[in-house]
């Protein structure tokens, strides 16, 4: 364990139609044990103790599961290290007197809400269009009716861990929403119980990505790169077989 | 007052049944004239939410977060319970009913962990069809493990990240009801205080978050699924956010609080490293499987180590005392939390410990990867281990992890009957939030088994008794008087909060109450201690209303403020606390009074005197509060001495 002194240079905005603009804080003695969001707090005491007001960040669990967490640091989507989210990342990343740069999200369909906290509303409206299976409490078969090949089993939970963070869409240069409708759709496509309604989903979820003004995907792979949960674009190209599959048959 | 559990009558394996077939229920017409608020969209509220309105009534649904999806169930890792037997193994709905009710050191009601115990298997049909990947086989059916303190293997997973899964796929149901238009859906919205007219609960006011605004909405029924709270000791593994408030403000206007001493202290979690620290990580229990617990045999050997002149993997076989395996043959490393993790603490304080802190034993996987394989380990384990890395930055295939127990889960919370009502008509509580199903101690891969009982199988039921005869009653609208003096107060409590304009953070006065709690009413208590506590508690919650400063506008976001209304309640919860654990005067579960234990250092019950639920009845701020007894009566199981040895 080591004590390190950073600069910050953090993104302020105080509402929606704020211009916002980068402020710069000093914060000496940071342990490198710290969590990013551990050394946002102690930003945050010193801001409130001088009297102004602290940076707002989204953040609950901080283990890396919630997927509220969201901070585009130094250029990059939860920070420096790979298959993190914020909340995981250490100050063991940063060296001594390094500047840090902190942004939001930066997409039209994640608005900036204040300071680094955006609204991702758009992420559960694109699932109310059918990211589930359309079945109702009870009268289900028992759970071990219907086998299951275990590595479907296992392709399906990889893509079910996305945890709807939005560093996809945040380092996409079209802003596209791709992976993150792609991983719900291919989730329950690969399950016999999602299968029946994997058409109708694909087709219903993308109609609502487009509507909300997410971008196309241009397969550059970025997403699956800063992807915390290294949820695969392989993902993407199953969206899109489902998705052609729909429009052929319709 | 007389608590009436509303226990039905009759065998203990009938009464669910029994309860079901004459129960009343609302018609289908009717239930479009129904309103059903929800608060919480964790596991027991999304699928409660989701539930109802599949039945057709109209529910509005609420949460902090700024979506369902991500609700503090989502943390839970290692699994759920079911009486599947699927792996042949001996178990039945009794058998899981009798874990659950020794576990909890009987302090929990026959009938509705009986309830529990036999709905689980549907829990798992139901998620299995929502597309829940669970682990399987490669046969393709599904795959079970045995998880802390059962004798079967009755426990369902997905990797490290059950809850997760669970989670999505309540959160998928509910997002087709919102589809659908029978939930409305409020995110970022903060539940302020319950209103009841005439005596019955009918509606909530809430803060939105984003807005700053002080808002009614009218229900016919409330259901509080709003989680425990753990984060009354700052430090635990609950989510930055998670509360007591909603709980509490209910407490506040007459629902008995029950049981709040009783709280988990998980025994697997990442030890603290600094002052800094704001939430403490939890590595599931199921690492208890292959890993065996240690420390050094000898003080010197442990002091080497946390001066870092020794490593934990060059200590000698001989020189390492497994002492869970020492002192529990029979249960080994896999006994119930309680018991784990005040054998830790017990050879911490006796100089044992790891870790630069001393405050950390070790958690050993060497063995196991030199019987399966690294390989193998990774697969069970791979997620948490990863996650131990990031955290500490060691590695646990080299190096033996290390744990310490932090507070987790809280089994005490909202007293309510068989059909989850409180003592306020019309308010209900699942989940978390209240006290039913776990007693004194709650077993592992249980608490994502009775969230999802309460909201799937349990309150679609219930609800509709009470709603029954409520078809006739219209929508109140919410200038009604009883909302607006509601809001009233609201708004007075935050500018009161506001208005203090001291030099202090809100965290700087959660952090003292956080030491306050762990040292008083953490793992071990005593009468001396307990007493004092209260002394203490009341000078910082008085210093709090002094000093806190809250900066910004009441008006628009604002963390801080929404930080100090939490934890202007948090301040009350631990006095309750206080006065709940002082008044057992036995040791049973999570509450450890050092008065009362046997030679060996194991938990004393008092059946003879304490073998009641303490439900409390606010009186006032600052006044002692009053408690109310609800005897537990064992007819089934033939109570006993938990003995795990």
């Amino acid at each position: 364990m080591a004590n390190i002194n950073v600069k910050l240079k953090i993104w302020r905005q105080k509402n929606e139609k704020d211009a916002g603009k980068f402020d710069v804080y000093d914060l000496k003695g940071v342990s490198t044990d710290s969590s990013f969001l551990e050394m946002m707090d102690v930003l945050n005491e010193q801001i409130i103790q001088g009297g102004g007001e602290p940076v707002a960040f989204d953040h609950d669990c901080r283990e890396g599961i919630c997927g509220a967490c969201s901070m585009f640091i130094n250029g990059r989507a939860h920070g420096p290290d790979t298959a993190v989210t914020t909340c995981q990342l250490h100050m063991r990343s940063f060296s001594d007197g390094e500047t840090i740069t902190v942004e939001p999200w930066r997409s039209s369909g994640f608005p900036v809400i204040k300071d680094l906290m955006v609204d991702r509303a758009a992420f559960d409206q694109i699932l109310q269009e059918g990211g589930f299976v359309s079945i109702n409490t009870g009268g289900v078969p028992d759970a071990n009716a219907i086998p299951i090949p275990k590595d479907d089993a296992d392709a399906s939970f990889d893509a079910a861990t996305c945890i709807g963070c939005g560093a996809c869409v945040a380092t996409c240069k079209n802003g596209s929403a791709m992976l993150f409708v792609s991983a719900k759709v291919s989730q329950l496509a690969l399950l016999p119980q999602g299968r029946v309604e994997a058409s109708r989903r694909a087709k219903a979820m993308v109609a609502k990505m487009d509507e909300l003004g997410f971008g196309s995907c241009t397969n550059t792979g970025a997403c699956e790169v800063e992807c915390p949960k290294e949820i695969s674009i392989a993902n993407i190209a199953r969206l899109n077989r489902e998705f052609l599959g729909a429009n052929i048959k319709s | 007052m007389v608590l009436d559990a509303k226990i039905p009558k009759g065998p203990l394996a009938e009464k669910w049944s029994k309860y079901k077939a004459s129960q009343n229920l609302v018609n289908p017409a009717n239930k479009r004239k129904l309103d059903i608020i929800v608060v919480g969209t964790g596991l027991a509220g999304a699928s409660a939410a989701a539930s109802f309105g599949e039945l057709g009534f109209n529910v509005k649904a609420f949460c902090y977060q700024d979506s369902p999806r991500r609700a503090h169930s989502i943390a839970a890792q290692g699994g759920i319970n079911a009486a599947k037997n699927y792996p042949n193994d001996g178990d039945t709905v009794y058998r899981l009913f009798y874990d659950t009710i020794k576990g909890g050191d009987y302090r929990s009601r026959e009938a509705n962990v009986y309830r529990l115990a036999e709905v689980s298997n549907s829990i798992i049909d139901q998620c299995v069809a929502q597309g829940v990947p669970f682990a399987r086989e490669y046969g393709g059916l599904l795959d079970n493990r045995s998880f802390g303190g059962a004798l079967v293997s009755r426990t369902f997973y997905a990797r490290g990240q059950t809850g997760q899964q669970l989670l999505l796929g309540a959160y998928g149901a509910l997002n087709r009801q919102i589809k659908a238009g029978k939930v409305k859906m409020y995110t970022r919205s903060e539940m302020m205080d319950v209103v009841l007219v005439d005596g019955r609960a009918r509606g909530i006011v809430t803060r939105n978050m984003v807005t700053g605004a002080v808002e009614s909405h009218f229900g016919h029924a409330v259901v509080l699924a709003t989680g425990g709270y753990g984060n009354v000791f700052f430090l635990s593994t609950n989510a930055m956010g998670s509360n007591v408030s909603a709980a509490w403000k209910a407490y506040k206007r007459g629902a008995l609080f029950a049981n709040p001493c009783y709280v988990q202290i998980h025994p697997t979690c990442i030890p603290v490293h600094g002052e800094f620290q704001s939430k403490l990580t939890l590595m599931s229990e199921s690492l208890r499987n292959d890993g065996r617990i240690w420390v050094p045999k000898k003080k010197e050997d442990a002091a080497a180590i946390r001066e870092g002149r020794l490593k934990g993997s060059e200590i000698k076989e001989d020189d390492r005392d497994y002492y869970l395996e020492r002192r529990y043959p029979a249960f080994g490393n896999l006994v119930p939390r309680d018991v784990a993790s005040r054998a830790a603490k017990e050879r911490c304080d006796a100089g044992f410990g790891v870790g630069k802190t001393g405050l950390a034993v070790f958690l050993d996987f060497k063995d196991s990867i030199n019987r399966l394989g690294e390989d193998a380990i990774r697969a069970r384990y791979g997620n948490l281990f990863q996650m131990y890395e990031k955290i500490t930055d060691h590695n646990p295939y080299k190096t033996p992890m290390m744990i310490y127990p932090a507070i987790h889960y809280t089994m005490g919370g909202i007293w309510v009957d068989y059909e989850l009502q409180t003592t306020i008509k019309g308010l209900f509580a699942a989940g978390e939030a209240n006290f039913s199903d776990h007693g004194a101690n709650r077993l592992g891969a249980s608490a994502l088994m009775q969230g999802l009982a309460d909201g799937y199988f349990v309150l679609p039921y219930t609800i509709q008794n009470y709603l029954a005869d409520q078809i006739n009653v219209p929508r109140i609208p919410t200038d009604h008087p009883a909302f607006k003096q509601a809001e009233e107060d609201v708004k007075a409590f935050i500018n009161r909060l506001k208005s203090v304009n001291g030099k202090q953070s809100v965290d700087h006065f959660h952090k003292i109450l956080g030491h306050y709690v762990w040292d008083f009413i953490g793992m071990a208590r005593d009468k001396q201690g307990l007493e004092s506590v209260i002394g203490k508690i009341r000078a910082l919650k008085a210093e709090f209303w002094k000093d806190v400063r809250i900066p910004g506008e009441v008006k628009g976001l604002n963390t801080e403020l929404e930080k100090a209304n939490r934890v202007a309640d948090f301040f009350e919860l631990a006095e309750l606390m206080a006065h709940d654990a002082l008044e057992r005067e036995e040791s049973c579960g999570g509450h450890f009074r050092t008065e009362f234990q046997t030679p060996e250092g194991e938990a004393k019950r008092d059946d003879a005197n304490f073998m009641y639920v303490a439900a409390w009845e606010y009186k006032g701020d600052n006044q002692t509060p009053q408690v109310h007894k609800e005897p537990l009566n064992y007819e089934y199981i033939e109570v006993k001495a938990r003995n795990y040895k």
